[in-house]
């Protein structure tokens, strides 16, 4: 392993698989919130105060970076499969699209979050 | 049951004898389903966005009829079907690469279906319990 030199693309084929991993120990939150919400309203106020804490939001904010992060090294390895964005630089340019869009993207949906949470 | 075992004058033809070959034996139909349910789950992201956005801050009795109107709980089942497929194929990709004990392999692939499974069935259950208004 030490005679490859590390490129941007392979520690993002990494993280893509990290952050899938993620995802798929995350579902057991989601299974978690909509048993809840069939369950009744004490189940329910379990689940809103775990998300609601200091943790929780953690969580819940890493949760939504992997998700949105996950999903744009995804549609980059859509391009690849089309055939295109091959060259060097079109590899860098759609690897720190992805990066960058992927923190761009969950703290937006975090503000928006804010904006219409914190009004009820 | 290796190819390079068949005799000379075969009747199998080029693509029986390939067949079930491979870490997932399986061919490629593993590929396809992952891409189908990654653009499936791209374009349901926006509106599941604004599902989670209108459940912000609700207690249960808000969540639950916001759960039971019928787009809502179609878009989530559909996002649900294709996470569990997604994440049970990605999954199973991961044990492949890194899990080389044939017995460790299949357990492992059997839990990762288990899993997947458990987490679909799951999810769609409390929706539609919670569309049924039980």
């Amino acid at each position: 392993m030490q005679v490859y030199r590390w490129t941007l693309t392979m520690a993002l084929s990494i993280v893509h698989r990290a952050t899938g991993i993620a995802l798929y120990v995350g579902t057991l939150l989601l299974v978690w919130w909509l048993v809840a919400a069939a369950s009744g309203p004490a189940a329910y106020a379990h689940v809103q105060a775990f998300a609601g804490s200091i943790i929780g939001r953690l969580i819940v904010f890493g949760y939504t970076w992997a998700l949105m992060h996950h999903m744009l090294s995804g549609i980059r390895h859509f391009v690849w499969d089309l055939g295109y964005g091959f060259k060097a630089n079109e590899r860098e340019a759609l690897t720190w699209g992805a990066l960058i869009g992927g923190i761009v993207l969950t703290v937006l949906i975090w503000i928006i979050a804010y904006a219409i949470g914190g009004g009820r | 049951m290796s190819a390079t075992d068949t005799p000379k004058r075969s009747m199998r033809t080029p693509l029986g004898r390939v067949r079930n070959l491979g870490a997932a034996h399986s061919g490629t139909s593993d590929f396809w389903r992952q891409r189908i349910t990654g653009v499936a789950m791209t374009l349901l992201m926006i509106p599941v966005l604004v599902i989670i956005m209108m459940l912000l801050g609700r207690n249960q009795v808000g969540a639950a009829q916001i759960l039971s109107s019928i787009p809502v709980a179609v878009i989530l089942l559909l996002f649900i079907f294709a996470s569990a497929w997604h994440m049970k194929i990605g999954m199973q990709v991961v044990i492949e690469d890194y899990v080389h004990n044939e017995k460790l392999k299949l357990v492992s692939i059997m839990l990762n279906n288990f899993f997947s499974v458990a987490v679909a069935l799951a999810s769609t259950y409390a929706i539609l319990k919670l569309s049924s208004g039980v």
